[in-house]
């Protein structure tokens, strides 16, 4: 069975083409657009344009988006596609709901390597103080602004970034408990990271 | 008058009423909660980057292990997203069997938390009864997957097999006799639907008993009645979903409002709460049990009429039959790439969501057209919740502090990812 690639699926049912003009028009006084793909609409915005357009999303009658329903870091360093282009290494993705309009949008900024920082939303959506804290925690992005900005899931004392694509996944340091120091200490992992399954790219799938 | 000083307090790692590895650091006035600084991340797996290194279906077994207590709203989300970035819809018979085990879930799900949030605030029996019916809804997994808990049963294009003719039955032992046996047996006669249809018909009587000892429980009332009060404006606010959201008395459910899978033909309905308190909260959630059970009564009167296939033909996405792979040659082929590769994507970025019992569970996966996602990112729903338990509890005391835990419902396996 072969299906056409819903990427390409443009056309719009007759209520949703009216938001999504509104929506275009918004974006387009940032100097962006939407694009669709997948039924999905996304907006991608360069970063110093981020914050008036996030507060324009939730505060304008064209975007109303009410809750920030997620918020998370990309590492694109090891993109291995053609199809799609990324200008820079990290992107931070934010994505939103609209409860009174029954809507979904996707906003991504890129970041640069050197240094990935971008305006902290919690004074759009007071839900994002924990999601900026992850995104920091995992990659490394700064949230300026932020009134806390410490790590979160990982570990007391952890170095590094491990969601970043060159963090092995295996980690850099194992602990057990030492019972002749009496306390948990912190070695060098003993495991080489190995590939099970290798990851390939077929061309037919997504040709057709 | 002597000075009163204000106390730093440590609640956890380990601690019953935490609900797995939660630690909190409190600044108390007295009795009082002025501060909470919450520390997750003790049960932090990295599900997210393991994703990576995998192809799509081996993560399925991940999805039952984040919220360990609704494993199939998790595969759920999970399967949807793929399929979504695949562009395959799977049999009708398979969406049915999905929703129907989302909703025993959903049950699942309720029971354990009515069972965990009452033992939490001194109510001891209403512990048993839930887990009298919990054991059912696991045999029904069990029957239906071989497994209780982390179940693997949805796979993009469907799920891994039809359900069973036949209900296994209790065989006697040197515990229980043939007369108790055959009792134990008596809903297991026939085929697993007819096991749920019995426990269907069964179920709205337990939630009586429940709502019998909790209800108008005058201990109950005074332990959840305005505790942790949360407006619809601030839930919003604060990235609440699912009953969170719904006792604050915002109407907002995914499978009314974005429906996916065949919620669109099934009637039920959506309670709301008012004040938006810890009993609000109780409340919609008991009559989310009842709407459910209404729900899996329409699926398994669809179920019996329906029969068909649960996978779609695409060999290229679901395994062929073992006979299939024995004696055809290009089923064997398609059967060794399947398992040793896996299937790729088109290139692209989808965010699919649930209902799950706890809220909006969401999927987001980037794929750069490999057989692994690029990025997985999972948006769950208890992470919103107990990023607010900060807010919930300021000005509370600390017992209240347990209720609010409770009744947001947290499992830290989700939360902490």
């Amino acid at each position: 069975m072969t299906t056409p690639s819903p990427a390409d699926n443009t056309d719009v049912p007759e209520a949703q083409s009216e938001a999504l003009a509104g929506l275009n028009a918004l974006a387009e006084s940032f100097g962006t657009r939407v694009e669709r793909a997948f039924d999905e609409n996304t907006i991608v915005v360069e970063r110093g344009k981020l914050f008036e357009l996030l507060k324009s999303l939730r505060d304008d009658p064209r975007g109303r988006f009410e809750q920030l329903i997620d918020l998370c870091g990309i590492d694109f360093s090891d993109y291995q596609s053609q199809a799609s282009s990324h200008p820079n290494r990290f992107a931070v993705v934010y994505h939103l709901l609209s409860i009174s309009r029954n809507d979904r949008l996707r906003v991504l900024a890129y970041l640069p390597e050197d240094h990935p920082c971008v305006p902290t939303v919690i004074p759009i959506w007071a839900c994002a103080d924990w999601y900026e804290r992850e995104a920091f925690d995992l990659f490394g992005i700064l949230f300026e602004g932020h009134p806390d900005l410490r790590r979160l899931l990982t570990d007391y004392g952890f170095i590094g970034f491990p969601f970043r694509k060159d963090f092995p996944l295996s980690g850099h340091v194992e602990m057990r408990f030492d019972e002749d120091k009496g306390r948990v200490v912190y070695e060098p992992v003993s495991i080489a990271p190995r590939v099970t399954v290798p990851r390939v790219i077929r061309q037919d799938r997504n040709d057709d | 008058m002597t000075e009163i000083r204000n106390y730093t307090m440590n609640f956890g790692p380990q601690h019953p009423a935490a609900h797995g590895v939660l630690r909190l650091v409190m600044e108390m006035d007295g009795e009082v909660v002025e501060r909470i600084d919450p520390h997750i991340g003790l049960l932090h797996r990295a599900t997210e980057k393991l994703a990576e290194s995998k192809p799509y279906n081996h993560s399925i077994g991940y999805m039952d292990r984040l919220d360990y207590v609704s494993m199939m709203c998790n595969e759920h989300a999970y399967v949807l997203a793929i399929e979504k970035l695949l562009g395959v819809t799977p049999p009708l018979r398979a969406q049915y069997i999905r929703v129907m085990f989302s909703e025993i879930t959903r049950i699942r799900n309720h029971l354990l938390w009515i069972a965990a949030h009452g033992l939490d605030i001194g109510a001891m029996a209403i512990f048993l009864y839930a887990f009298r019916e919990r054991e059912d809804l696991c045999d029904i997994y069990e029957a239906t997957s071989g497994a209780r808990l982390h179940a693997a049963y949805f796979r993009p294009g469907g799920v891994y097999r039809d359900l069973p003719e036949k209900m296994p039955q209790y065989s006697a032992s040197r515990v229980h006799n043939e007369k108790q046996t055959r009792e134990k047996n008596i809903n297991r006669e026939g085929s697993v639907l007819d096991f749920i249809d019995s426990f269907v018909s069964r179920f709205p009587g337990c939630v009586d008993e429940y709502e019998t000892l909790l209800t108008d429980n005058r201990i109950w009332k005074q332990r959840t009645v305005d505790i942790g009060i949360v407006s619809g404006e601030r839930a919003l606010q604060l990235g609440f979903t699912g009953p969170m959201l719904r006792g604050s008395g915002v109407e907002w459910d995914l499978r009314r409002r974005q429906p996916y899978e065949v919620y669109p033909d099934l009637d039920f309905d959506i309670p709301l709460g008012s004040t938006g308190d810890c009993y609000d909260r109780y409340l919609v959630r008991v009559e989310e049990m009842r709407q459910s059970n209404r729900i899996i009564r329409q699926c398994v009167d669809w179920l019996r009429e329906h029969p068909g296939p649960v996978m779609i033909e695409d060999h290229k996405l679901a395994p062929p039959t073992r006979r299939e792979m024995k004696e055809d040659m290009e089923s064997l082929i398609h059967h060794f790439k399947l398992f040793s590769e896996g299937y790729s994507t088109p290139v692209g970025q989808v965010y699919q969501a649930v209902e799950a019992p706890k809220g909006e569970f969401g999927v987001f996966i980037v794929s750069d057209g490999a057989n692994k996602p690029y990025r997985l990112k999972i948006r769950a729903p208890g992470f919103a919740h107990i990023a607010s338990l900060d807010e919930m509890s300021r000005g509370h005391m600390l017992a209240d502090v347990v209720a609010i835990i409770g009744t947001q419902d947290i499992v830290f396996g989700e939360v902490d990812r």
